[in-house]
């Protein structure tokens, strides 16, 4: 097929697509503007906020904590392999 | 730079522990309540998740088109944070829509893309790891793909339908919540920079070792 042709075909098929694609997404409802709340939930599916609040905040200082552990603890490794192998080469 | 890290991470922890307080003093959300206070700590994570993908994109180009040795370190740097910092926005992200939403996860554009970004990371770490010689190439082809996932992440709340809030709420919060959140993002940020320096020194510092094994070698 001459590359013109297939240029030609691709286009047609890219507007095609996007003649389909634009339509559907004009009748999507649109998204909320603020935050929308689920009060609904049956009694025994709740879960206590504070527990989410701790959780999260947990797991952020648990995961800084322990990634600064170990660049510390893999620089300090490093250091001294750099240092022995620069000895080894005096 | 370097000297910058220690005072970097010195603040940014004196700030972090002081941001409790702060959020603790921030009115209640009206329709969300408690459960609302963990946006502090996952918008800066997920925005430093977004940031460490744009440095590991750009860092991979410089890396692709000029070879330079420090580009590839940034690069290994921002994607170890970017594990970092996704995973924080991946855990605490669940963690608040449970009892916002009613579920723990959706699969709609942002959340699911959010998703692809993380494991876009995942692989990077593994090709890093165990892919062997040749492996920081392909991890640089692949940080690109994960660059170009980042405006998608950031739009898709407005395009799509989705239980995600838009874009459109940080800028226009009200002081009482915009001054812990920034004091969060500030203090989040010096923690990203201090890290990135850190980890890219390491990254340096294993270059010259491998580099002094194979001197041995010969």
């Amino acid at each position: 097929m001459a590359p013109v042709t297939r240029v030609m075909r691709v286009i047609v098929l890219l507007a095609a697509l996007l003649s389909t694609a634009m339509p559907v997404s004009a009748w999507q409802p649109q998204p909320p503007k603020e935050f929308v709340p689920v009060d609904d939930i049956p009694q025994g599916e709740q879960i206590p906020a504070i527990n989410m609040v701790a959780g999260a905040y947990g797991f952020v200082w648990l995961a800084v904590l322990g990634y600064v552990w170990s660049i510390g603890r893999r620089l300090k490794h490093v250091e001294s392999e750099l240092a022995d192998l620069e000895s080894r080469r005096k | 730079m370097r000297k910058l890290t220690t005072p970097f991470i010195g603040l940014s922890a004196a700030m972090l522990f002081v941001a409790p307080w702060l959020i603790n003093a921030a009115p209640y959300e009206s329709t969300m309540g408690l459960v609302q206070k963990v946006f502090y700590f996952h918008f800066p994570s997920a925005i430093l998740f977004l940031v460490s993908a744009i440095v590991c994109g750009i860092a991979s180009l410089r890396f692709l088109f000029f070879k330079k040795a420090s580009a590839d370190a940034w690069a290994v740097a921002s994607a170890e944070l970017g594990l970092l910092f996704g995973a924080m926005t991946l855990v605490t992200g669940p963690l608040w829509a449970r009892k916002a939403w009613g579920v723990w996860w959706v699969w709609d554009p942002r959340l699911t893309m959010s998703l692809v970004l993380f494991l876009i990371f995942a692989a990077y770490a593994m090709l890093r790891k165990y892919a062997g010689p040749g492996s920081e190439r392909l991890a640089a082809g692949l940080a690109l793909f994960g660059m170009l996932n980042v405006p998608f992440i950031y739009v898709s709340v407005n395009i799509w339908r989705t239980l995600h809030p838009m874009t459109s709420v940080v800028p226009t919060l009200p002081t009482e919540f915009g001054i812990p959140l920034w004091f969060c993002f500030a203090a989040f940020t010096m923690l990203f920079v201090a890290l990135l320096n850190l980890r890219a020194t390491l990254a340096l510092q294993q270059a010259r070792v491998e580099a002094l094994y194979l001197d041995e070698d010969e």
